[in-house]
């Protein structure tokens, strides 16, 4: 755990839900390390993970987003948007981003995108 | 002994709706002798209730039916009412409120129940005469004169309030547009597949229903004559009903300096930042939350009158569930319908009945649920919700209805299925009772399709698919046979069954085909979306709007994704052929755009390789320059037409075979199919441009042309078969025409030629296309009329810059400083 982790949680307002397609996803990168992908499914539910698939790295904002679920554009691994784990018989899990939704924009947790950066 | 009422303490209420006087009930029903009380309000009328204005607009009831309170409540309880005269200012140190016309008046207790006001879209025209909103009587009124008129009316918003508004004007004869900014209607409240149903019935009522749509401006000269979108379409109105929502009425609260954050802010009694005032209603946020429906009003009151006169029960927030008010068409939605974590759906779809049910279950308690067509079980669904109710031991029968499930011992459906009588009903469609469909198990009918060709049950809608197959399961045991191999495990039907359904029932949207095919799941998977995307596409040329969600990366991105996340980008070279121009082109975009590669691709074809997904649209721009279009090297689709130089070049060419490879290239290129499709054409049989190995092939011969199908490379390689041999050019045009035709109709989604030929055999593609000769026209034809949709260049429309969002990141974050759009 580092110090980080005791600031109060700040958030990062990366624009409107609307700019997500519904059943698809944009990308956040940041800066100095990876990307962030952003889903907005079907059911208006917004969730961030790491954009890196956990089996080859392929890019998950790129995928097909269907229930809470998005599958790889690479080699088709379907990853809960939820918890970032592989479903099925797949094992491996990509990191999740807390998201909220206030007057209509996304704000994704800081502290967990500095962890990601690191 | 009560105090008279002149030395009671005095309570000023703000706002004679719905939340002030249900609170002033509340109070009065625990101790009607506590407070003088005094209400003050905007309007003109009696307490009424709000939420029957829909009815009163569709002319089902009238003002008096929807008055809560008349004057005598008010007289007998000893009210002071002052109607039209709302109060301006709030003075906490002098504790008095001042009204508008100027009487000023004090209070021992101040409640404020302000509600909200319509949110009033700031476009241009917005305050035309003849723009309104629909929020109170005066506005029922301003509609049902207009509609009086008749002419056009446009309603902007699809929400609860907005549609109700819609169908009023609609059933008073006005022709209705609603604009709805979302793609789904009520999307607040509904998923995609209910709010799609619930547009097909209001379109099926006459309503024009526009979503996805952005208003620009409101136009008119001295009074609204119609309203321009964003995207150019005019449409003419002499009514706009603002319907975009609502906005807490806070203005009050904010001059008298209370605590307010999106609203005013209240604790669990009800109590704002100061202590002498309370506030209930739309015009509070409790606990982060702001409500705008009516059954977390009744609870805030209760709470606030057992607080002040009773014994303090703490609000704690509501679960609110939506009913929508459009007779004959029924509409309920209740709790979280998003999904999220650990969330499972419980789906159960009825075509013939138009029923769409969807509870969302966590933990094994229900957590939200969306019923359409069939909502008489909404009210149990939300009591299990909010009672936090363990369905593990109903959960088998729980879309069912409470009836089913709450059956005794009927909670396992096998039980409850076994238990039907002989002459129950099974399939609804044909008519089939148990009995019949139990006889024709027992004559030897052992899978379900056997049961479909026996007794017809199950052999149209589908919906008793479940209902056929259980009873196979009870009355064989174990032996059920497979059912034919599904498309995937949304849905029980195989890829041919869709295919014909589409046609048969004329469906021409993906939430259409799930509802009425009773897709298991919201919204398909990865398998069956592009499959039922291209199902479409071909069905329905040039109706149908390809759905982008559902495409695969490399046909939304125009381009083949890599292993590292970069793309490839080919252009087209009709027939293998290029120019200086041409190769100019490319070989700057390869220098401009720093591509690490370029490579000569089987189908004679130059590939560039590592463009940034965002370089993409500028990468096109210069290649649509030099006058080159999209290779289509990454889709579904005619790929590329090899040739070889033929008798133009070639001492042994018989035929113009690149001449032929460009004329097919031109006429067959932009045309969506199951899969890849390669097509070669060599100027004799020794085949330099390898078109047995092709899904269409030409072998020139000296006598004409040999046209050749159903080859491929790649894993399990195989050769051609010759399908015939033609004299002219224009008759091997035609052939593949009708064979490309074919395969786009008949063919699964993901099937090559080879596959497919192997299925259906040579002898059935003869029959088709050589023995019957008005069948391949009609094929050819068909063919021809889908491609005059399709041969638009994808990169041109993305250079330009549509759809740019797709190439660039919705924000940058640098992680010390912020986030950038």
């Amino acid at each position: 755990m580092s110090a980080l982790d005791h600031i109060a949680p700040e958030w990062l307002d990366i624009g409107p839900v609307t700019d997500i397609p519904l059943r698809g996803a944009r990308t956040v990168p940041v800066a100095g390390a990876g990307e962030i992908a952003v889903f907005r499914t079907s059911g208006d539910h917004v969730y961030a993970l790491v954009n890196s698939c956990p089996h080859k790295k392929g890019p998950l904002s790129q995928g097909i987003v269907h229930g809470n679920s998005v599958a790889c554009p690479l080699h088709n691994w379907v990853i809960s948007l939820e918890t970032g784990e592989a479903q099925g018989q797949d094992k491996g899990c990509t990191p999740t981003i807390p998201v909220k939704i206030s007057g209509g924009r996304v704000l994704i947790c800081r502290q967990s995108t500095l962890r990601i950066a690191a | 002994m009560s105090p008279s009422i002149n030395t009671r303490e005095h309570l000023v209420v703000i706002g004679n709706g719905m939340a002030g006087c249900r609170a002033v009930e509340e109070i009065l029903t625990r101790d009607p002798h506590r407070y003088k009380i005094t209400i003050f309000g905007a309007e003109p009328h009696v307490n009424y209730n709000r939420i029957m204005l829909s009815p009163v607009l569709a002319g089902e009831k009238s003002f008096e039916q929807i008055v809560i309170n008349d004057r005598s409540w008010y007289l007998d309880h000893g009210i002071d009412l002052v109607v039209s005269d709302p109060v301006v200012a709030i003075d906490r140190a002098a504790k008095t409120v001042t009204s508008r016309s100027g009487a000023t008046v004090g209070y021992d207790k101040l409640l404020i129940a302000t509600g909200s006001n319509p949110f009033i879209i700031p476009v241009p025209g917005h305050d035309l005469p003849g723009v309104i909103s629909f929020r109170d009587m005066a506005d029922v009124d301003h509609m049902v004169r207009a509609a009086s008129l008749g002419g056009d009316a446009v309603v902007i918003g699809g929400g609860l309030l907005g549609l109700e508004a819609a169908h009023g004007l609609s059933l008073r004869g006005m022709k209705v547009t609603v604009i709805h900014l979302m793609d789904t209607l009520m999307e607040r409240q509904l998923d995609e597949s209910a709010g799609w149903l619930l547009k097909s019935a209001l379109e099926g009522r006459g309503q024009t229903i526009l979503t996805g749509a952005n208003t620009a401006e409101i136009y008119g000269e001295g009074k609204v004559e119609g309203i321009r979108l964003k995207d150019g379409r005019d449409i003419p109105a002499s009514l706009v009903v603002m319907s975009a929502g609502i906005r807490p009425n806070v203005a009050l609260a904010q001059q008298a300096g209370l605590a307010v954050n999106r609203a005013i802010l209240v604790d669990d009694d009800m109590v704002t930042s100061d202590a002498d005032i309370l506030a209930v209603g739309e015009c509070v946020e409790h606990d982060g939350n702001v409500y705008g429906l009516v059954a977390p009003i009744w609870d805030m009151c209760r709470s606030l009158a057992d607080a002040l006169v009773a014994t303090p029960s703490p609000y704690k927030g509501s679960v609110t569930s939506t009913k929508l008010k459009v007779s004959g068409i029924d509409v309920f939605s209740a709790g979280d319908f998003s999904g999220g974590e650990g969330c499972e759906d419980i789906v159960l779809r009825d075509a013939s009945r138009g029923v769409y049910k969807r509870v969302i279950v966590k933990e094994n308690r229900i957590v939200g649920a969306v019923l359409y067509g069939d909502t008489g079980d909404g009210n149990w669904y939300f009591d299990l919700l909010k009672k936090g109710v363990d369905i593990s031991d109903v959960r088998d029968a729980l879309i069912f209805g409470q009836a089913f499930a709450s059956g005794g011992g009927q909670s396992d459906p096998k039980a409850a299925v076994a238990a039907l009588s002989d002459d129950a009903e099974i399939c609804g469609c044909n008519g089939v009772s148990k009995g019949q469909v139990v006889s024709c198990i027992a004559g030897g009918a052992a899978s379900l399709d056997a049961v479909r060709g026996a007794c017809k049950a199950s052999a149209s809608c589908g919906s008793c698919t479940g209902l056929v197959e259980t009873l196979l399961a009870l009355t064989l045991g174990q032996e059920v046979e497979a059912g034919p191999k599904t498309m995937c495990k949304c849905t029980s039907f195989g890829h041919d069954d869709v295919r014909k359904l589409i046609l048969e029932k004329s469906l021409k949207a993906i939430p259409q085909v799930m509802q009425e095919l009773h897709w298991a799941t919201p919204d398909g998977c990865s398998s069956c979306r592009p499959a039922l995307n291209y199902y479409l596409l071909c069905a329905w040329p040039g109706e149908y709007v390809d759905d982008q969600q559902s495409r695969f990366v490399n046909e939304r991105m125009h381009a083949n994704i890599q292993k590292d996340g970069t793309y490839s980008v080919v252009p087209r070279m009709w027939g293998g052929l290029t120019t200086p121009q041409e190769l100019r082109a490319i070989a700057d975009v390869v220098e401009k755009y720093d591509a690490p590669m370029v490579k000569v691709t089987g189908g004679q074809r130059l590939d560039i390789f590592g463009i940034k997904g965002e370089d993409l649209p500028a990468v096109w721009a210069d290649l649509n320059a030099a006058g080159m279009v999209s290779g289509h090297a990454y889709g579904k689709a005619l790929r590329t037409v090899k040739t070889c130089v033929g008798s133009e070049w070639c001492r042994f060419g018989t035929q113009d075979s690149t001449g032929l490879g460009v004329k097919l290239e031109q006429g067959f290129w932009g045309s969506w199919m199951p899969h890849k499709f390669k097509m070669a054409v060599s100027g004799c049989p020794r085949n330099c441009a390898e078109a047995t190995i092709k899904d269409f092939g030409v072998v020139c011969v000296d006598s004409g042309y040999e046209l050749h199908v159903g080859g491929n490379g790649g894993i399990h390689v195989r050769a051609t078969d010759l399908l015939c041999k033609v004299g002219t050019e224009k008759e091997a045009m035609h052939h593949a025409a009708a064979f490309v035709q074919l395969y786009r109709e008949e063919a699964r989604y993901l099937e090559r030629t080879a596959p497919w030929i192997e299925r259906v055999g040579m002898d059935y593609l003869k029959a088709r296309l050589l023995e019957d000769a008005e069948g391949r026209d009609a094929l050819a034809t068909r063919f021809w009329f889908s491609q005059s949709f399709s041969q638009d260049d994808p990169w041109a429309e993305r250079a330009q810059g549509a759809e740019s969002e797709l190439h660039q990141p919705l924000a940058q974050v640098r992680p010390l400083a912020g986030a950038f759009a």
